[in-house]
């Protein structure tokens, strides 16, 4: 009998076995990544398989587990939210599960790959107990099991400085976001049973509390801040470009893919789902810390020369754009707008869905690049389209969804985003249809901006000549590697091309959480047209623009190719300067130049110029040696005060420690006294 | 089904207007500013010849040039002329003009920005990449002034379908109203910036150190050239007419009415003139800016924008 439950069941039990496996096989190193690999993409695609069933009948069904401690069992719950999370988690566990073979076999002869196999399944098992959890301590044991596996695979490669420090930062970010998060769900089992009982963890009686006035907002408050944390919202992002670029390339594509993706879910759980009832300003803060980390995260990516560092602050951004979707959601929804919270519902998910595919696309391009060259600066690359034709291509259809640009699947959610933003004035408050615009105008400047940040990381890795020292190595990847991104490609230009089919299939997360539909009106003049709230207000056809264009240049193509002209080939115009080199070329620094002119106060820049001179004199210039340090000055400003203050109270509290018996037995002594005086 | 197949055999007419229209539209402007600076013309027609001349030559390649650089004048062709299709030109009823709103229709041509700018960088040569860098700026900073300059006209029109806008304002009242005035001033800025005119970029120059679109399309020659210079001679028809569909629809040939078509053919090129008239005045008025003076000159387009949104909710 197969079932949703049974096949996410299976899939989980397969998880557990490959680690289990993998201890088995460590001796064997190929046979470990040829049976590991293949299983966890086999059973990601169960859960992908249980996913896509579960959204699509709308089924919603609970069980508990008896697992755990005696007193509280699991309870696990399938509904069409958890269902599309599994549907998104499945699909790209599964495809970047293809990718590591290829990926992870280079490492063989190097470095052992046993720890990266089993907590590679032990991380994917525990990102699917995250969205199938009905009760807090399930849902903290399976969210604590997915930080402590991306944390060992992010100290993957641990014998180098930078990667145990960013392990660090992230397991310390990490876990400040899992004590809100408990905290966040003790308030909210204590208002719905009672603060004595333990009946209240959970979800099912959670969705019972009743909240005193302005207990709901701290409740609500201590979550976000508890997501947040996971998702890299500004100002709680300083782990994510530390850590994403410094774990192997697989798992930067799963954990900026989905493991981010899993706050997210946590975020639509507890507003829509478990509180319920709130007030629009939540949704305003919500969309307000959106649009920072939108802007910024892409201001910050434009600065960046480490590929993987670039795609690690557009994943701030992506995520900021998401929760601006859900923000305006929010909102509209307490205005009792059903239709216009859906559409900015499905806004958000849809780009969750989208981002997952292009960044998990981007970064196994970028792991790609790495494999291949060893390099991960763009200063030192260049030229690549020549060398790997199939993961230029591949990457350029990631760049082009992520900027947001037809026909592709980026452009689809940001357009519906407009229309909803485009939507507000049908709100009865004078003070949200200023700003609401002011909004979109923000998210029109960080998506223009993206699409400049992603012509930078395009055309400085893979176009014009090689900047490095070496590169006879170089060359293409091979077809497991190929195939992974291939899919994710086809995934961005299908979710582009056929969004009524996508929203159609999503529309019952809506419908349960805010009481809108939009299948009706998004499809109504068929599979070619998207209308999002009808016909007369805006309307985008994926596939017309796609067919119009393929013909439009097929057609130019045959015509001026009709008479043959011969193309010569010569050497590029050197303005008679004759000797250009490729160190010549415009470099990533300088492309986002105006950029960090024009919004330099965002960032902490350092800019300094030495030059020798002949005979001392400026005129005779021997040579120029330029550095350029830009950082976001959140570090400054937020986290080094904290770190300060703590070596200051560790180095204060360190000078108790005498290293002498005597004292140590005076401390223990006095300890007791008082605690015999207090606790009488 | 007639209806339909004369909706079709409209949908073809405004393309083939576009495609023959757009040069003598440059060729207007081009001999209007030779008058206004004292210069003897080549004549409106001069960039046909123009075209013609590049699409018989040879093309010469850089030896590292890749397929981005061989594909694209295909694709900027492409897109620009499906927004060619798109946008209601003749009459508001066309099959494909509800492909695209007008949020799709600036996206396609930040598609074809982004393979432009991706060309430029290709070569490897430091001006591509400078031309590259400067336009991709410019453009993200008009994109949010865009944005707000449709958010303000749709707000009268409540939609942001094309079709629909031209309707809606056809068929209003003759009024002054506000907002569409300090939307059409933004709208106006951020055309001059997109379409890489005066003040913002001169389309005339190829000193190393000012341009920005000829920067990027140093090295191409022959018919890819050419078919990069058409699509930009048709990018500048398309901004002025994307600012009459939405400005200054009066004149538009109703769904269904072919009677209407001649009329609507000739209202146009009356506009079209004008429209020229307009962009001269305002290209030998003004000197080229610094490229750092541009950020103010698009954050003044996004103010008016705001304006406008501003003066639809407190006067109308």
């Amino acid at each position: 009998m197969i079932s949703p439950f049974t096949l996410i069941t299976t899939s989980l039990y397969i998880f557990f076995s490959v680690v289990i496996l993998s201890l088995l096989f460590s001796r064997n190193q190929r046979l470990l990544v040829y049976s590991v690999f293949p299983l966890t993409s086999f059973a990601s695609l169960l859960a992908l398989i249980a996913g896509i069933w579960i959204v699509q009948y709308g089924i919603t069904e609970s069980w508990i587990i008896l697992m755990g401690l005696p007193d509280l069992p699991f309870h696990i719950r399938l509904d069409p939210l958890s269902g599309f999370f599994l549907t998104l988690i499945g699909a790209l566990g599964f495809i970047v599960s293809v990718y590591s073979i290829g990926y992870v076999k280079a490492f063989i002869g190097h470095r052992p790959v046993t720890s990266l196999a089993i907590f590679y399944s032990l991380f994917l098992a525990g990102m699917f107990m995250v969205v199938l959890a009905d009760d807090a301590f399930f849902f903290l044991i399976s969210w604590e099991v997915m930080a402590a596996a991306s944390y060992f695979l992010v100290m993957f490669e641990d014998e180098r400085t930078e990667n145990r420090r960013a392990a660090f930062l992230y397991l310390v970010i990490a876990h400040i976001g899992a004590i809100a998060i408990l905290l966040s769900f003790g308030l909210m089992a204590g208002f719905a049973t009672g603060f004595e009982s333990f009946n209240g963890y959970t979800f099912d009686a959670m969705r019972h509390a009743s909240f005193p006035p302005h207990w709901a907002a701290v409740t609500f408050f201590l979550a976000f801040f508890g997501f947040a944390a996971k998702a890299g919202v500004i100002p709680l992002h300083v782990w994510l470009p530390e850590a994403h670029p410094v774990a192997p390339s697989n798992v930067s594509a799963l954990m900026s893919g989905i493991m981010l993706k899993t706050a997210i879910y946590g975020i639509i759980r507890v507003t829509f789902d478990l509180i319920r009832d709130f007030p629009w300003w939540w949704g305003a803060v919500v969309m307000i810390l959106g649009l920072v980390s939108a802007l910024l995260g892409i201001l910050f990516a434009l600065q960046q020369q480490d590929l993987k560092k670039l795609l690690a602050y557009s994943s701030v951004e992506n995520i900021g754009i998401i929760l601006v979707g859900i923000g305006l959601s929010m909102t509209f929804a307490s205005f009792h707008s059903p239709v216009l919270s859906a559409l900015a519902l499905t806004a958000g998910l849809y780009h969750t869905f989208n981002h997952a595919m292009f960044k998990g696309l981007l970064f196994m391009g970028a792991g790609a690049v790495l494999h291949a060259t060893h390099e991960r600066n763009m200063e030192g690359m260049g030229g690549l389209i020549h060398r790997m034709p199939w993961t230029s291509a591949l990457f350029l259809i990631g760049c082009i969804s992520i900027s947001a640009l037809p026909p592709f699947n980026g452009f689809v959610s940001e357009w519906l985003m407009f229309q909803a933003f485009l939507l507000s004035p049908a709100l009865p408050s004078t003070l949200l249809n200023f700003l609401i615009p002011m909004g979109a105008a923000l998210l029109a400047l960080a998506a223009a901006l993206a699409a400049m940040c992603f012509v930078k990381a395009f055309g400085v890795t893979f176009l014009g000549q090689w900047r490095g020292q070496h590169h006879s190595e170089i060359h293409e990847v091979d077809w497991f590697m190929r195939i992974g991104m291939g899919m994710t490609a086809i995934a961005c230009l299908c979710l582009g091309i056929f969004p009524t089919a996508m929203i159609r299939w999503m529309d019952v997360i809506a419908a349960g959480f805010v009481g809108g539909e939009l299948s009706e009106s998004a499809g109504a003049f068929g599979w070619i047209w998207l209308t999002p709230i009808s016909h007369e207000r805006a309307s985008y056809s994926g596939p017309i623009v796609l067919l119009g264009l393929v013909g439009i240049v097929a057609l130019a193509f045959l015509l001026l190719h009709a008479r043959r002209k011969t193309i010569h080939r010569g050497p590029l115009w050197d303005c008679g300067f004759e000797k250009v080199t490729p160190r010549m070329q415009y470099t990533a620094t300088a492309f986002s130049m105006p950029v960090r002119r024009i919004f330099g106060f965002y960032f902490h820049i350092r800019e300094r110029k030495e030059s020798k001179h002949l005979l001392d004199h400026k005129a005779f210039i021997k040579s120029i040696r330029y550095t350029l340090k830009t950082r976001d000055r959140f570090w400054g400003w937020l986290y080094q005060p904290v770190v300060d203050a703590s070596f200051w109270i560790s180095r204060k509290t360190g000078k108790l420690q005498k290293g002498r018996i005597q004292v140590y037995l005076i401390y223990s002594f006095a300890t007791i006294i008082l605690l015999l005086v207090l606790l009488r | 089904m007639s209806e339909m197949f004369s909706s079709y055999i409209l949908e073809v007419v405004q393309i083939v207007i576009l495609l023959a229209a757009a040069p003598v539209f440059i060729g207007w402007v081009r001999t209007l500013k030779c008058w206004f600076q004292g210069r003897t013309t080549a004549g409106i027609f001069q960039p046909y010849r123009d075209l013609i001349k590049l699409f018989h030559k040879d093309i010469v390649l850089a030896e590292n040039a890749s397929w981005i650089f061989r594909i694209t004048p295909y694709l900027i062709f492409g897109f620009t002329v499906l927004i060619g299709a798109i946008i209601p030109v003749l009459s508001v009823d066309l099959p494909l003009s509800s492909t695209a709103d007008v949020i799709a229709i600036v996206s396609l041509f930040a598609m074809s920005r982004f393979f432009t700018a991706l060309a430029g960088m290709d070569i490897g040569t430091a001006f591509g990449g400078m031309g590259s860098s400067r336009e991709m700026t410019i453009a993200s900073l008009a994109e949010p002034a865009m944005l707000m300059a449709v958010f303000t006209v749709s707000l009268a029109s409540k939609s942001t379908s094309l079709s629909q806008m031209a309707q809606v304002i056809a068929h209003g009242d003759l009024v002054l109203r506000p907002s569409l005035a300090f939307a059409l001033l933004a709208f106006i800025f951020i055309s001059l910036a997109e379409t890489g005119r005066i003040p913002v970029d001169n389309p005339a120059t190829h000193l190393e150190l000012t341009m920005i679109h000829e920067a990027m399309i140093l090295e191409y020659s022959g018919r890819h050239l050419a078919l990069i210079e058409w699509a930009g001679m048709m990018k500048l028809y398309l901004f002025a007419v994307l600012g009459i569909a939405a400005f200054f629809p009066w004149g538009i040939a109703e769904a269904g009415n072919l009677i209407a078509i001649p009329i609507a053919i000739l209202v146009l090129a009356v506009k079209l003139v004008l429209a020229g008239v307009g962009l001269v005045l305002i290209e030998t008025g003004l000197a080229k800016m610094r490229f750092f003076r541009v950020p103010e000159f698009l954050g003044s387009a996004f103010l008016f924008a705001t304006l406008g949104m501003l003066s639809f909710f407190m006067l109308e």
